[in-house]
């Protein structure tokens, strides 16, 4: 026999200001089955939880329904009452009249009648709830992380530091990502890679980190806890255990004329290169597709220079098998380039360059050494023109976003060049100044007050080419927009940031959601910065939107201890509320057709085929099986089910269905 | 697909080489261009200036006149004409009531279904199939190809060529031999309608443009719209005076160099009503 | 939870500007590109980005101050600004609204005379004959502005090169757009 508990919460006035929660209490209180119907000011907090608890002890209470707020907000504060009361959690449901009923409603009548017909059909389902237990999973513990940027060298260190295993995939042939091609980092103008290297060579050397570089993520299969992942290690064309990293077979590379990714095409590398001196791990890789043996099948210089002969031309790419538990996705962003903007080129002016190329002049370890030089006659740029908010906030590029950190470097850069040209001029056309970070603003004063950086608020609307010079037209909008033309020596785009290339594809492999810029979704805005909306996998760093080393180290360590709090069980319990396909006695076994309709809708890849077999090993029957550690009960299948074989619990269609009866009729 | 032409006033008028050069190239390859009949003004840049409806009314007449005439195309060689066609034509579009209110004032039909086309679309494809074998005297000169404002702004309404470094002009003119250098101010205004009320600007705008094709090498000034050619071509002695400097660069229209690369006399062309002697061989 | 209209100054110029030409004022971030590549933006008084911000105060002083700029004439309707604006603001429309309102109030600076004076010359000869007659555009300018002697260099030469004709064209339809003219009064 049911005995229904219902609670009704004032929540402070937020329910009680419109909804008349003594009538709805009162009215509830007469339906068949209602053992006990009561309300109170505020039902989530002690007071109230207790007076759950006491209630089903006293009462015998068979079910509860908790009228108040979203489940979204205390369904789980409300389950765990339930639970320490003695009755099953699942056997409590909450009725919304909160968010789907006083919020959105004057006071009157109606809203507490609408009041009352929302808790009456909850009572009427939980009266068909069952006890579910929840389901355990366990947990491989060994984390993937994916990109190996300073957001994934954070990540890994501090996962690897809770005594945990790491396996880290970068896709190029050393760790460090673009951090490792900044010259200097603000507000504090440290030299970059000072500080970088010794972290990179930590995760080198850590005993919990399982370092792959030029390897990329080939297909992850599984759920939380219990990743199936495949990694593609591609061939380096080198035997790694042998190389010991002398770097002859670099300088002996005959073929030196290749554009450098690292330098951003401002420098030139050979075909078999390590992308800087300090690349961890130090070991060079082929390029094939520039490599003259694998376009001729000529040279093979570096073999034979090669003192311990670590050449392996035939080198095949290789596929690895690993478990994983957790992942952390830290693939970072990239920059849009010069020839993205029409008004300025499309790219085809030497001397307008983007702010990570600029990077690259100023860094020492550069193709100019440092010396700020203009690409087309390397000559010392008596002036630099500084665009800011180059492709950013620019809604007709299709770019509505602001970048965020180009308003601090781009004053870096300026800063740079007054400090390597004494007697330069720099400009920098702005919009706003965004300097909101620890002693940001007061780095920004610094340039505009010590070094001297004239400041000119107002975009750029032309540059083109004269004379070997470029002519930027701008206007000062604080002049009341009077036009400004420059002639530049030198013009840095602080151009968009936008997704890592290839970040669209990684999503849709890993199943995590993404926007319509191909940044990697956050399950909550505010309160979830670096969890995905599938389960286990995490985010840190720039893919999840642009940002500067300090907030992706912190988003690095956020994501880490995540993975940590995963891995300190060994076992994860999950929400039962999944589908079910129905099962039953042989000869039958389920009501499924096997018409497999499910499996392609199920967004999880959750439904597999079952075979039956019989005492002689043949299949006598197949039946679809849903894979309760993946399913995430969104109802698809049930729909979609043909032969009405698939139920979901917690919303199964007897449920459903007394629901819509108890909201039609008056009892 | 019957193909019309609207001349324009301009062509009618002080653009009459332009008009001429366009005529002779139709003859040489046979394409017929009957008028559309009856044809008014478009209403150019006084009509938007001053008056909306009478902006839109002007045009809707003759794309009306147009279809009654069951041009499926009809060629503007004048860019401004051509603006105010497809930018009438899709107002018009857009808001039905504004098309039925334009309508009672007219007191015609219009279903705006004639597709608009500039000179540089007609000879890309009526003449450049052709083009190959018609050639007797490639125009071998460094060419800057000179487009203006209203031929490809506003991008999202005319939808032609890009709206930055514009390049439909130069491939036509590297058909017919030229060599065309990198202009920077190709698509930079001209001075437009003030050539009469405010000549001090016409010369300061146009003499840039004159400044930098020279500057850059060119041995002509190529041009499709009689607007531009007339603030580059009959104003050169305000521009000059303006600048205090003496700019001899031809303006050609493209039909023009074209026509002469196909062997048309200078004459048939209507070369010799330019202002500024064109002397290139 | 209502919305109320954004807009609640029915006389302002913003308010009737998003109303008939469907352009946002507040769209407008002042970022200045509009004014860089407008190519009058050194004659004008209120460059174009100026007169976005003096929109977007939404007061009768600063709409005045609008109405009764040069600006408005001089421009030269190119289009440039509207080409790199990142907001795809619709610049030019809104400045046709401001050119034919200012007209309607009787609000136009007396430095734009003659460049109005040249655009009812132009209209005035279409209303006559239905194409556009440059020698009578010529003389009813000369005679609103007061420039008698103004081109009259020009003239040989044109006529020696058929340029000038001294005869108007004119259409069948004339009346026809006589009716227009007068309908669109």
């Amino acid at each position: 026999m049911a005995r229904i508990g219902v609670f009704v919460c004032h929540c402070g006035e937020n329910i009680s200001a419109t909804v008349d929660c003594t009538k709805v209490a009162e009215s509830i209180g007469k339906l068949r089955h209602v053992a006990l119907s009561t309300e109170y000011k505020y039902m989530c907090s002690d007071p109230g939880q207790t007076l759950i608890k006491d209630a089903i002890k006293e009462h015998n209470l068979t079910g509860i329904v908790v009228s108040a707020c979203s489940p979204r907000m205390h369904e789980p504060t409300f389950r765990r009452a339930c639970a320490e009361g003695g009755l099953n959690p699942f056997l409590c449901e909450m009725a919304n009249l909160r968010e789907h009923c006083s919020w959105v409603h004057e006071k009157n009548d109606l809203t507490t009648e609408k009041a009352i017909d929302i808790v009456r059909t909850q009572v009427e389902k939980v009266k068909l709830n069952h006890a579910l237990q929840p389901i355990r999973v366990p947990v491989t513990k060994r984390s993937l992380v994916i990109g190996g940027g300073i957001a994934g060298i954070q990540a890994a260190l501090d996962i690897a530091n809770t005594g945990h295993k790491v396996v880290m995939v970068e896709r190029s042939p050393s760790i460090g990502g673009h951090m490792s091609q900044l010259s200097e980092t603000f507000p504090t103008l440290d030299c970059s890679q000072c500080i970088l290297t010794p972290r990179m060579v930590e995760v080198a050397q850590h005993p919990n980190i399982t370092l792959y570089t030029y390897a990329e993520v080939e297909s992850v299969e599984g759920f939380i806890g219990n990743f199936k992942v495949k990694i593609r290690k591609k061939a380096k064309s080198l035997d790694e255990k042998v190389c010991t990293g002398c770097g002859l077979c670099i300088t002996k590379c005959p073929q030196k004329k290749i554009p450098n990714e690292f330098e951003q095409g401002m420098g030139m590398r050979p075909a078999i290169y390590t992308p800087f001196p300090q690349a961890v791990p130090n070991r060079p890789v082929i390029d094939r597709e520039h490599c003259t043996y694998y376009i001729k099948g000529k040279c093979k210089v570096c073999e034979i220079v090669c003192p311990t002969k670590a050449i392996r031309f035939d080198q095949a790419d290789e596929i690895l098998d690993i478990d994983i538990g957790a992942i952390v996705m830290a693939t970072g962003f990239d920059i849009k380039h010069a020839d993205f903007f029409p008004e300025y080129g499309y790219g085809k002016y030497k001397d307008v360059i983007d702010g990570l190329q600029f990077e690259r002049l100023a860094s020492a370890s550069g193709p100019t050494s440092g010396v700020i030089l203009r690409p087309s006659d390397g000559q010392v740029p008596k002036n630099i023109v500084f665009v800011a908010c180059a492709g950013s906030r620019d809604p007709a590029k299709g770019i509505e976003y602001c970048s965020k950190i180009c308003c601090m470097y781009t004053a870096k850069h300026a800063m740079l060049y007054k400090h390597k040209v004494h007697e330069g001029k720099a400009y920098i056309f702005y919009m706003d100044i965004r300097a909101g970070g620890k002693n940001y603003e007061e780095f920004v004063r610094r340039a505009i007050e010590e070094d001297h950086v004239e400041y000119v608020r107002g975009r750029i609307s032309t540059i083109f080419e004269k004379d070997g010079k470029l002519i930027v037209k701008g206007a000062d909008t604080l002049l009341g927009g009077q036009p400004v033309e420059v002639v530049a020596d030198m013009v840095v785009l602080a151009t968009a940031g936008v997704a890592s290339s290839g970040a669209e594809e990684l999503a849709q492999k890993l199943h995590i959601s993404y926007d319509a810029h191909k940044f990697f979704a956050e399950a909550h805005p505010k309160l979830k910065p670096v969890e995905t909306n599938t389960a286990g996998i995490f985010l840190a760093g720039a893919c999840q939107n642009p940002k500067d080393i300090p907030d992706s180290v912190s988003q690095a360590s956020g994501a880490a201890v995540k993975v940590a709090a995963l891995f300190s069980q060994d076992e994860l319990t999950r929400e039962p509320l999944v589908a079910q396909i129905n099962r039953m006695a042989p000869p039958l076994y389920s009501t499924c057709v096997a018409c497999e309709l499910c499996i392609p809708v199920c967004p999880y890849q959750a439904i597999a085929m079952e075979e039956f077999k019989n005492r002689d090993g043949k299949v006598i029957r197949r039946a679809a099986k849903i894979n309760e550690g993946l399913c995430q009960g969104c109802g698809t299948c049930v729909a979609i089910c043909r032969s009405k074989s698939i139920d979901l619990y917690g919303y199964s269609n007897n449920q459903v269905y007394a629901e819509v009866v108890a909201m039609l009729n008056e009892y | 697909m019957k193909t019309g032409i609207y001349p324009g006033c301009s062509l009618n008028g002080s653009a009459r080489d332009y008009n001429e050069s366009v005529f002779a190239l139709a003859d040489a390859f046979g394409l017929p261009l009957e008028q559309v009949s009856d044809w008014n003004c478009c209403g150019a840049t006084a009509a938007h200036n001053l008056n909306k409806n009478l902006s839109l009314a002007l045009p809707a007449r003759i794309l009306s006149l147009a279809e009654q005439n069951g041009m499926d195309e009809i060629v503007v060689p004048c860019a401004a004409c051509y603006h105010r066609l497809i930018v009438t034509q899709n107002e018009l579009r857009k808001d039905p009531e504004l098309k039925n209110q334009v309508c009672e004032i007219l007191e015609m039909d219009y279903k705006g279904t004639s597709r608009i086309i500039n000179v540089i679309e007609w000879i890309d494809k009526y003449i450049v199939p052709d083009l190959e074998g018609k050639i007797v005297k490639p125009f071998d000169h460094k060419v800057a190809c000179y487009y203006g404002c209203l031929l490809v702004r506003p991008h999202k309404v005319l939808a032609y060529d890009r709206p930055e470094d514009p390049q439909s002009m130069d491939q036509v003119m590297t058909k017919i031999g030229a060599t065309s250098v990198y202009y920077p101010y190709k698509t930079e205004c001209c001075g437009a309608g003030f050539s009469i009320s405010r000549t001090d600007i016409v010369s300061k705008l146009s003499g840039k443009i004159v400044e930098d094709a020279e500057s850059r090498g060119a041995d002509a000034i190529i041009v499709a719209c009689p607007m531009c050619h007339s603030n580059l071509d009959m104003r050169r002695n305000d521009i000059n005076k303006y600048w205090g400097k003496s700019f001899k660069i031809p303006v050609i229209f493209i039909t023009q160099a074209v026509g002469l690369a196909i062997g048309l006399s200078a004459k048939n062309v209507g070369l010799k009503r330019h202002f500024v002697e064109v002397n290139i061989s | 939870m209502s919305h109320t209209e954004t807009l609640t100054e029915k006389s302002t110029l913003a308010y009737n500007i998003e109303k008939y030409v469907d352009v946002i004022s507040r769209k407008c971030y002042q970022c200045g590109k509009c004014s860089a590549g407008c190519p009058v933006a050194d004659e004008m008084d209120l460059p174009p980005s100026m007169v976005m911000r003096l929109l977007q105060t939404e007061t009768a002083l600063n709409d005045e101050k609008i109405l009764r700029s040069h600006s408005i004439w001089l421009c030269v309707t190119c289009e440039m600004c509207l080409g790199r604006c990142p907001m795809d603001i619709d610049i030019p429309s809104l400045m046709d609204f401001l050119r034919q309102k200012s007209l309607k109030e009787k609000k136009v600076n007396p430095k734009a005379r003659n460049i109005i004076a040249f655009h009812k010359s132009f209209l005035n000869s279409i209303r006559l004959t239905g194409r556009l007659f440059e020698l009578g555009l010529t003389l009813d300018y000369k005679r609103r502005s007061m420039t008698l002697m103004q081109d009259i260099q020009l003239a040989p030469r044109m006529i020696s090169r058929g340029k000038l004709h001294f005869i108007p064209e004119i259409i069948k339809g004339k009346a026809h757009l006589g009716k227009i003219f007068k309908k669109t009064k």
